[in-house]
């Protein structure tokens, strides 16, 4: 089948375009919705595929903090006065209010999902937007999304006086190698969760800016499962704490 | 350009080896009861790996220049993707030649640090802080005294360096020294111990290392069989004073051992 | 990025940008953040070799006043040590071949048009380039750098009072890799999403050309790695800055409490390590990789085991997982533990063995040009054998007893990342500056950089060995205290006076490199008539690597020599040879 009869004519093959038998340019090869730019399919599963990569580095940071944990509490250290070895871990009765916290978070985990499926019908149908019948829902949408930046953020002061409550009771971060950990592993996870509340905004400023739906839905979209990913994160912390204190 | 090539890269190979078999700069002498097996099986890896680099490398610089372009159409490149049954073959040899040298090597690892010291070693606490190396012998109640870090105080000798506890009678009859001074033919068992940052007790001529860590008392032991002094290295990066954290290990006949230990005790009464 | 909605909207996806800021500085093309990481790389190596050539001098002469520098004391020889493996490692090797050519070249060589994702690749450089400026603040605030070595070993590093250096500038240590961190995960995961879903039509993994093989495996080592030493840097700066003890058991310093207890030094061992060894796969896959590509072009012979390299360099990666206790056998670690991790690190030692091989089978029966990049390629080789020899003799526990913390063990690494991975650096410089720049690099003037760097890096290397098994310490700023390092001493001023020279024979690659970019003689678009992508584009390449167009793959990509083709090179979107590959 392969036929080697090139176009091109050339004496010193060293001063030819070296792509002289390319074939001319082949459009729509799947991906392109027209000249170069990729069509929304495309970029959602582009996006997905990086929030997959993402969550990698994030998921071996917990591992990482797991397996010190677990080192931590076990090791034992040799006390230099009685020459013996001791373990110095003290387990720490979590504040309540944690599992409240935890409570919160699910729920703003469903919110985020209804605000992600909203959005992703949202921008199904903005194509057909311009036929006045047909109606995207916008008029008497729930505000999923203000309500799970809500939620989240209520997460977050709850984690913030959850640490009022342990400093209350002598619990600081270097008053015993459990109590240190305690604030690693929240307020690492409090970070993560604050990046995503910020991308929420971010959206929604688009949103309220009048951007393109697309965009503003690839972006809920990724960080709605991110999303999902920071709850189940916390309820592997919060066990992690409390059942293996 | 290829025969260049081959005659500095087979020039390179052959004066690396020189080196390695005159050895000019080698392993100091052995004088421990480990050194010989050790150094035994150095030896066989160093030969096979000897053969290895110097096949590899002559084989390189005879291809570089066996195949080079000589010009004209007449001399044209295989077109070949590879042999699968070459591939086989080199990766088994190979893996059983790493294997193999690493189950060989295995069995005196074992020997080494699988079991502990014997229940008649002697036994010498070996203490490391920033920059010196401190020995402690347990005296005739054969137990350590306790040391607390409130106590130390480096410049009030051996003792004030460890934060020897006077008050607990274990410790009226510990001996400490900054040298550190063993009998010849007996196993010596080292409790390694560090007061601050990561050291390592490392004595070349015993093949002896391990790293002396806070927070841990490692127990080690060798058998030094050549009496004579040999020098002591601190051999993990602990600060500006790495490189002169120095010490000297005499081993010395039983006898003189003894008496050295009893002239020690005696200063303390 | 493509504003991009629906029919009627389209905006096109790459106009090129104007203006100064746009196109130089925040440019979002993977081209010029290419260059930008590499010329950060060059600068960062020059800061290296200035650093170790200072620690050479120092080494055989510990009284000598240098100019601009004055005197150096024992605490600053180990704050050059631990600056110059830092910068090193990380800002040169780390970021170079992948940061720099993978950014450049991935794209182009699978068919794309850019990374998957260009804003974050350009936050990735300025990450990185922030993270550069930190680590050389560190040589300036009170105390001057820290003096804990690259491994940052705690207590040691741990600790403000345990050596000058350990205040400020230990913690600007630690920012400044934490800052590398994220802008190294953020490079892996432009990288892999692009390699995974950005490859052209007919662009199958298996026809990929094993440079995008090796930046994809070092992508998904840095993606794996990065946030276990990140979790690492926290600990250790919570116990440096809030009074924590992960790492710090209870110990004194000069005789004075720290207010630490019960922490453990082999845990930070542990989180560094497991790190450690993975970054030590990423400094030189992406060399072998290249390798590969080279030997192929200037041997006109297809690779042999095309197959076998891409599982070679898969086991690699995956087995780099499993060895990082071979660095700890020493430590205190349990003995049973260390036999478990040296027969893993025998094993990887495989992989390694069959690419060489592989090299070598190439070249039989092959027609070699030898042009720059192979005879850097060439090199290659020759120092990954040599600096692998090696690592069988501290793979086996009982043999690292005599050897661990000697010069046995720099010998070992620097023969491998610090020559072989910087060859393949200079390789790619080489063979891809005509396609970068439009100009060919004098090849005279190479041939003096090859000669120079290839029995250079011999000269100071090979003597090391021998250093290591006579019991020289490593990370000693002079050997004066220990009568039998004594007679050591003139091999390491041999070692030094080849430094110097060495390091002077580097300045020709350099003069070479910008004179090449002004006068350099004109380069057609495949002046070494290879046959992957980006030798099919304009020279230099366009906005958009290939100009609108979208290129299809038909064939493999080490298509030399096929029998009956006009040309002795077939390209990857030539039409398909008859022997489906």
């Amino acid at each position: 089948m392969a036929s080697f009869s090139t176009t091109a004519t050339v004496d010193d093959p060293r001063i030819s375009l070296g792509g002289g038998a390319t074939l001319p340019p082949v459009r729509g090869g799947g991906d392109d919705g027209g000249s170069g730019s990729p069509d929304y399919g495309t970029r959602l599963r582009r996006a997905r595929l990086g929030l997959l990569v993402a969550l990698t580095p994030i998921l071996m940071l917990f591992v990482s903090f797991t397996s010190a944990y677990i080192v931590r509490q076990g090791l034992p250290t040799l006390d230099p006065r009685t020459n013996t070895l001791v373990r110095d871990w003290i387990p720490v009765k979590l504040p309540r209010l944690l599992f409240v916290n935890t409570c919160v978070l699910l729920l703003s985990s469903v919110g985020m999902e209804l605000a992600r499926r909203q959005i992703k019908r949202e921008a199904a149908l903005a194509p057909a937007a311009p036929v006045s019948a047909i109606s995207t829902g916008e008029e008497k949408k729930i505000p999923w999304l203000a309500m799970t930046v809500v939620l989240g953020l209520l997460f977050l002061t709850g984690q913030w006086m959850a640490w009022r409550q342990l400093a209350a009771l002598g619990y600081y971060v270097s008053t015993s190698p459990s109590s240190s950990f305690i604030y690693l592993l929240t307020g690492t996870h409090a970070i993560h969760l604050m990046g995503g509340v910020l991308a929420l905004l971010v959206a929604g400023a688009a949103s309220l800016l009048g951007r393109p739906v697309a965009t503003r839905s690839i972006v809920v979209d990724v960080t709605g499962w991110y999303w999902h990913f920071m709850a189940l994160l916390w309820v592997y912390i919060l066990s992690l704490l409390e059942f293996a204190r | 350009m290829g025969l260049v090539l081959l005659i500095i890269i087979w020039l390179i190979t052959f004066v690396s080896t020189y080196f390695f078999i005159a050895k000019t700069w080698w392993l100091p002498v052995g004088a421990s009861a480990s050194a010989a097996s050790i150094d035994h099986h150095f030896t066989i890896t160093y030969i096979l790996m000897g053969i290895v680099f110097v096949a590899a490398q002559v084989g390189l610089g005879f291809f570089v220049w066996r195949y080079r372009d000589r010009g004209g159409s007449s001399n044209k490149a295989e077109y070949s993707h590879g042999n699968t049954t070459l591939e086989i073959i080199w990766t088994v040899l190979t893996a059983v030649l790493f294997v193999g040298l690493n189950l060989m090597s295995s069995s005196i690892w074992a020997s080494e640090r699988f079991r502990p010291a014997e229940a008649n070693a002697v036994r010498v606490e070996v203490t490391g802080m920033q920059f010196a190396w401190y020995f402690r012998y347990p005296g005739p109640d054969g137990k350590f005294g306790a040391t607390k870090p409130e106590l130390e105080d480096a410049s009030a000798g051996g003792e004030g360096a460890l934060g020897l506890d006077s008050k607990d009678p274990a410790s009226k009859d510990d001996v400490v020294t900054g040298t550190m001074v063993v009998p010849v033919n007996r196993e010596i068992e080292v409790i390694l111990r560090a007061h601050d940052v990561i050291h390592s007790f490392f004595i070349p001529a015993f093949r002896f290392k391990q790293d002396a860590v806070p927070g841990l008392a490692i127990s080690m032991h060798f058998t030094p069989i050549q009496t004579g002094d040999y020098e002591i290295a601190c051999a993990e990066l602990c600060g500006l004073g790495h490189y002169k954290m120095h010490g000297i290990v005499k081993v010395v006949s039983q006898e003189e051992f003894d008496k050295w230990l009893a002239a020690r005790q005696a200063e303390k009464q | 990025m493509a504003t991009h909605g629906f029919a009627g909207q389209e905006t096109h996806a790459h106009a090129a940008p104007q203006g100064f800021i746009r196109k130089w500085v925040f440019s979002l093309d993977h081209k010029i953040i290419g260059l930008q990481y590499y010329f950060l790389a060059l600068a960062a190596v020059f800061v290296g070799m200035f650093l170790s050539l200072l620690m050479r001098i120092h080494m055989i002469w510990p009284t000598v006043a240098l100019p601009l520098v004055g005197e150096i004391k024992p605490e600053t020889y180990l704050s050059l040590v631990t600056m110059h493996g830092t910068i090193m490692v990380f800002f040169v090797l780390t970021t170079a071949p992948q940061g720099g050519f993978g950014n450049y070249f991935l794209p182009i060589q699978i068919g794309a048009p850019d990374m998957a994702f260009p804003v974050l690749n350009m936050l990735s450089f300025w990450t990185t380039f922030l993270g550069f400026i930190v680590m050389l603040a560190a040589f300036f605030v009170t105390g001057g750098a820290p003096l804990h070595g690259w491994t940052g070993y705690a207590p040691l590093s741990a600790l403000p009072s345990a050596g000058p250096g350990e205040g400020l500038g230990a913690d600007l240590w630690i920012i400044s890799i934490a800052i590398f961190c994220i802008g190294a995960l953020m490079g892996a995961l432009n990288f892999i999403t692009t390699t995974l879903d950005m490859r052209a039509k007919g662009m199958s993994m298996m026809r990929m050309p094993l440079t995008c093989w090796a930046w994809f495996i070092t992508a998904i080592l840095g993606l794996l790695a990065f946030g276990v030493l990140l979790s690492g840097g926290i600990l250790l700066l919570m116990d440096r800055n809030l009074g924590t003890s992960f790492f710090v058991p209870l110990v004194t310093v000069n005789g004075q409490l720290t207010g630490h207890k019960g922490g453990s030094p082999l845990l930070w061992q542990h989180l560094f390590w497991f790190f450690g060894h993975p970054e030590v796969y990423i400094a030189i896959l992406p060399a072998m990789g290249l390798c590969s590509q080279l030997l192929s072009v200037f041997s006109r012979k297809p690779i042999f085991g095309y197959k076998a390299m891409v599982y070679a360099m898969l086991s690699i990666g995956f087995l780099g997982f499993m060895v990082w206790g071979h660095h700890m056998f020493m430590s205190g670690m349990s003995p049973y533990t260390a036999f478990a991790f040296s027969i893993m690190t025998m094993a990887i030692g495989v992989p390694s063995a069959i690419k060489t091989f592989n090299w070598l089978g190439t070249l039989v029966r092959g027609k070699i040009r030898f042009s720059s990049p192979m005879l850097f390629a060439i090199g290659f080789v020759s120092l990954f054998v040599s600096g692998g020899i090696s690592g069988p003799f501290l793979a086996q526990p009982v043999l690292d007893i005599p050897l661990h913390d000697t010069a046995f063990v720099p010998a070992h690494f620097h023969l491998i990342m610090g020559v072989a991975s910087i060859f393949g650096i200079f390789a790619a410089t080489y063979y891809w500056f005509p396609k970068m720049f439009g100009r060919m690099m004098s090849e005279s003037l190479a041939r003096w950089h090859f000669w120079f760097s290839f029995i250079g890096t011999y000269c100071i290397f090979m003597p090391m060995h021998y250093l290591g098994m006579a019991a020289q310490p490593r990370r000693y700023s002079q050997f004066t205290e220990l009568q039998y390092l004594a007679h050591l001493i003139p091999l390491n001023k041999f070692i030094t006076y080849a430094a110097i020279v060495t390091i002077a024979g580097q300045l020709i690659f350099v003069a070479n490199l910008f004179w090449s970019m002004f006068k350099g003689k004109k380069a057609s678009d495949n002046p070494w008539e290879a046959t992957t992508l980006e030798w099919t584009t304009a020279t230099p390449p366009p906005h958009d690597n290939f100009g609108g167009r979208t290129p299809v793959v038909h064939n493999g990509p080490y298509e030399y020599s096929v029998p009956g083709a006009p040309r002795d090179f077939v390209m990857q979107s030539d039409p398909a040879i008859k022997a489906a590959h």
